[in-house]
C-alpha cells in the first residue's frame, strides 16, 4: 500500500521528508498491537484508531500534494472514504457493533463510497498517466530544445569563426588592393616614362632641325649684315643690293623666331607629357596636338630603326573648333595610337609584300556635335580574337619586354573617363586598323 | 652648274639661296628645290640632262633619300649625276648603305656649309 503509493505520488521526489516518514508507519500500529496484546483488550477500537490515523496521514499528504492533480483526485477519492469510516466509527458501539438503524444507510453509502473510491482513483490513475505522457513530452521538447540550443552555440561559434576569417580576409584582400593602387599607379607612371624614352630620339630630331636653321640663319644673317656694311662703305652704293639684303635680314629674323619657337614648343610637349597630369581641360588646337604627335611618333620609330620610312597623311579639317582637353592626356593617346600604327606597318614592310608603301594617316573632323580624330594605318592588321582584347590591361601582341599592355587600355581611360568619348577600333587583318577617338566639343 | 637640294623642310631654301647667294649671284652654281623624293623625281625626268647634282636628305616622309638614290641610279647615268647624301643622324649604317647605292659622298647635319663649298668646288669640272 505504502510501496503503491510512493510510486503513485512518486513521493520520494516530491516529499522527501514524508517519504523517510512512511516507513515508520508501522510503528504506530506495531505499538497498539504490542499494547493491546499486552493489556490482552479484546477490542478493534484500537485497530479502528490505528487505521484512522494512518487514513488521516495520507489524507494530509494528499493535501500537502494538492497541486498535483492526481493527488488531488485521490483526496477527492478518499474523502467520502474518510468520512464514512469516521461516520462509522462515531456510530459504532463500544462492542464494535453498527446499531441496527443504520445498517441500511451505511451499506449504501458504503457501495456508495467504495465505488466512489475506485472511480476517483482510476479517474487518478489516468491522469497520472496522462500527466506522465505530458511530462515525457515535454522532456522529449525539452531535450530537443537543449539540442537545438546546443547546435545554435555550435552555429554561433562557427558563424564568429567565418566572421573573423572573413574579417581576416576583407583586411588581406584591403591590403593588397592598396598595393595594387600604388603599383598601378607605378606603371602608369613607368608606362609614361617608357614612351618618353621612345620619343627621346623622335624628340632630339625634331629639336635638331629647328636648332640647325636657328643657327644657320642667324649665321647667315650676320654674313648679311657684314655685306650690307661693305655696301654702305661703297662710293657707288647699290641701294637695290641693300634693299635686298635688309629684307633678307628681316625674313631671317622671322625665320630664327619660328624655328626658335617650333623647338620651345617640342621642348614644352616633352616637359607637359612626363608631368604628371594636371587634369585640367583646356581648349586645344587638336590639328596641331595631333600634328606635333605623328612627328614624335614618326621620328621617335626612325631613331630605333633607320632603315625604317613610311608615308605620313596629315589629313586635318581647318575648321575644326578648339576643344576642351587635356592636352598631355591626349597627347599620349595619339602617341600610343601612332606608335601602334607605325610598329603594324613596319611590321607588314618587314614581310617583304612587293609593291607595299607603309602609311600612316591622321585625319580630324567635326561630326555633329563631335569632333573625329582617325588614326589609320595599313599596316598588319588584328583578328578578331585579338581586337577583343586590344583595350584589355597588359594585353600585347608585342615581344616581351616591348610593350607593356598598358598603352591602349589607359588610352581608353584616357578617352571615356578622363574625357568622356569613345575609343573605337576597326581592323582587318592583312589591309590595316584604325582607331577612332570621338570627343564631345 | 645645276644643283637639286632634296629635303622636306621648306626653309632649306631659303636658308641655301642666302648661303650661296654670291655664288648664285656670280652665276657660279644654280640651284633648285624639290620638298619631296617624289617631287625630285619628277623634276629630275623634266629637266634630265641639266641637274648634275643631287644633295639629298635622307630622312624624309614617304620616298626617302635612299629610295630616291635607288631610283636615280636606274633612271639617270651616275656620273654625270653625282648624289650626295645628307641624314640628322651621322650613323654609320645609313652612310654604308648610301655609299652601297652609289652616292659619291655624305655629310652629316648639322650641315657645315664651308665644307659643302668645298667638296662642291671639288665636284666641279676643271
Amino acid at each position: 500500500m505504502v510501496g503503491a503509493l510512493r510510486k503513485f505520488l512518486d513521493l520520494p521526489r516530491r516529499l522527501p521528508v514524508w517519504n523517510r516518514a512512511l516507513n515508520w508507519i508501522w510503528v504506530p500500529g506495531a505499538a497498539l498491537f504490542v499494547a493491546s496484546q499486552a493489556l490482552n483488550l479484546q477490542t478493534t477500537t484500537l485497530g479502528d484508531v490505528y487505521w484512522l490515523l494512518a487514513l488521516g496521514v495520507i489524507m494530509a499528504m494528499l493535501l500537502v500534494l494538492r497541486d498535483y492533480r492526481p493527488a488531488r483526485s485521490l483526496l477527492l477519492a478518499m474523502a467520502p472514504f474518510v468520512l464514512y469510516k469516521l461516520v462509522e466509527y462515531v456510530l459504532e458501539t463500544p462492542q464494535g457493533k453498527i446499531p441496527k438503524q443504520y445498517d441500511s444507510a451505511l451499506d449504501t453509502s458504503q457501495a456508495f463510497v467504495i465505488i466512489w473510491l475506485f472511480t476517483f482513483i482510476f479517474i487518478a490513475r489516468s491522469q497520472k498517466k496522462q500527466l506522465e505522457k505530458e511530462q515525457a513530452l515535454r522532456e522529449e521538447e525539452e531535450k530537443a530544445k537543449r539540442l537545438i540550443e546546443a547546435q545554435n552555440a555550435q552555429l554561433e561559434h562557427l558563424v564568429a569563426e567565418r566572421t573573423a576569417a572573413l574579417t581576416n580576409q576583407a583586411e588581406e584582400l584591403r591590403t593588397a588592393l592598396t598595393e595594387l593602387r600604388t603599383t598601378q599607379a607605378q606603371l602608369i607612371q613607368s608606362e609614361k616614362m617608357a614612351s618618353l624614352g621612345e620619343l627621346t630620339a623622335g624628340i632630339a630630331h625634331e629639336i635638331q632641325n629647328p636648332l640647325n636653321f636657328v643657327n644657320n640663319f642667324a649665321e647667315v644673317s650676320a654674313e648679311l649684315v657684314t655685306e650690307l656694311e661693305e655696301e654702305r662703305e661703297k662710293p657707288d652704293r647699290d641701294l637695290e643690293l641693300e634693299a635686298d639684303l635688309l629684307a633678307d635680314l628681316k625674313q631671317n629674323l622671322q625665320k630664327i623666331h619660328q624655328h626658335g619657337g617650333r623647338a620651345a614648343s617640342i621642348v614644352r610637349g616633352m616637359l607637359e607629357h612626363s608631368r604628371a597630369s594636371s587634369g585640367e581641360r583646356v581648349p586645344t588646337d587638336l590639328n596641331q596636338l595631333a600634328d606635333e604627335y605623328l612627328r614624335l611618333a614618326y621620328h621617335g620609330l626612325r631613331a630605333k630603326d633607320k632603315t625604317f620610312n613610311a608615308t605620313l597623311k596629315p589629313e586635318f579639317d581647318p575648321s575644326l573648333p578648339p576643344v576642351a582637353v587635356i592636352a598631355q592626356d591626349l597627347g599620349r593617346v595619339l602617341l600610343n595610337l601612332l606608335t601602334n600604327a607605325f610598329y603594324a606597318v613596319k611590321q607588314r614592310q618587314q614581310k617583304g609584300e612587293p609593291g607595299y608603301a607603309p602609311t600612316v594617316s591622321v585625319s580630324t573632323r567635326r561630326v555633329g556635335d563631335d569632333v573625329e580624330i582617325r588614326v589609320r594605318d595599313n599596316g598588319t592588321g588584328m583578328p578578331e580574337s585579338v581586337q577583343a582584347k586590344i583595350f584589355q590591361p597588359f594585353f600585347t601582341t608585342k615581344p616581351t619586354g616591348e610593350g607593356t599592355g598598358l598603352g591602349l587600355s589607359l588610352s581608353y581611360d584616357i578617352v571615356t573617363q578622363g574625357h568622356g568619348g569613345t575609343l573605337a577600333v576597326e581592323s582587318r587583318e592583312g589591309e590595316g586598323t584604325e582607331f577612332v577617338i570621338s570627343l564631345p566639343v | 652648274m645645276q644643283i637639286l637640294v632634296v629635303d622636306d623642310e621648306t626653309d632649306v631654301r631659303d636658308l641655301f639661296q642666302q648661303r650661296f647667294r654670291r655664288e648664285i649671284r656670280s652665276g657660279e652654281w644654280s640651284f633648285s628645290f624639290a620638298f619631296s623624293g617624289e617631287e625630285a623625281l619628277d623634276f629630275l625626268r623634266q629637266h634630265h640632262s641639266e641637274v648634275l647634282i643631287i644633295l639629298s636628305d635622307i630622312n624624309m616622309p614617304g620616298m626617302s633619300g635612299l629610295d630616291l638614290l635607288g631610283h636615280v641610279k636606274e633612271e639617270f647615268e651616275m656620273p654625270p649625276t653625282t648624289m650626295m647624301m645628307i641624314t640628322a643622324y651621322g650613323d654609320d649604317d645609313s652612310h654604308r648603305k648610301a655609299l652601297a647605292l652609289g652616292a659619291h659622298d655624305f655629310l652629316s647635319k648639322p650641315v657645315d656649309f664651308a665644307v659643302l663649298k668645298e667638296k662642291l668646288a671639288h665636284l666641279r669640272p676643271a
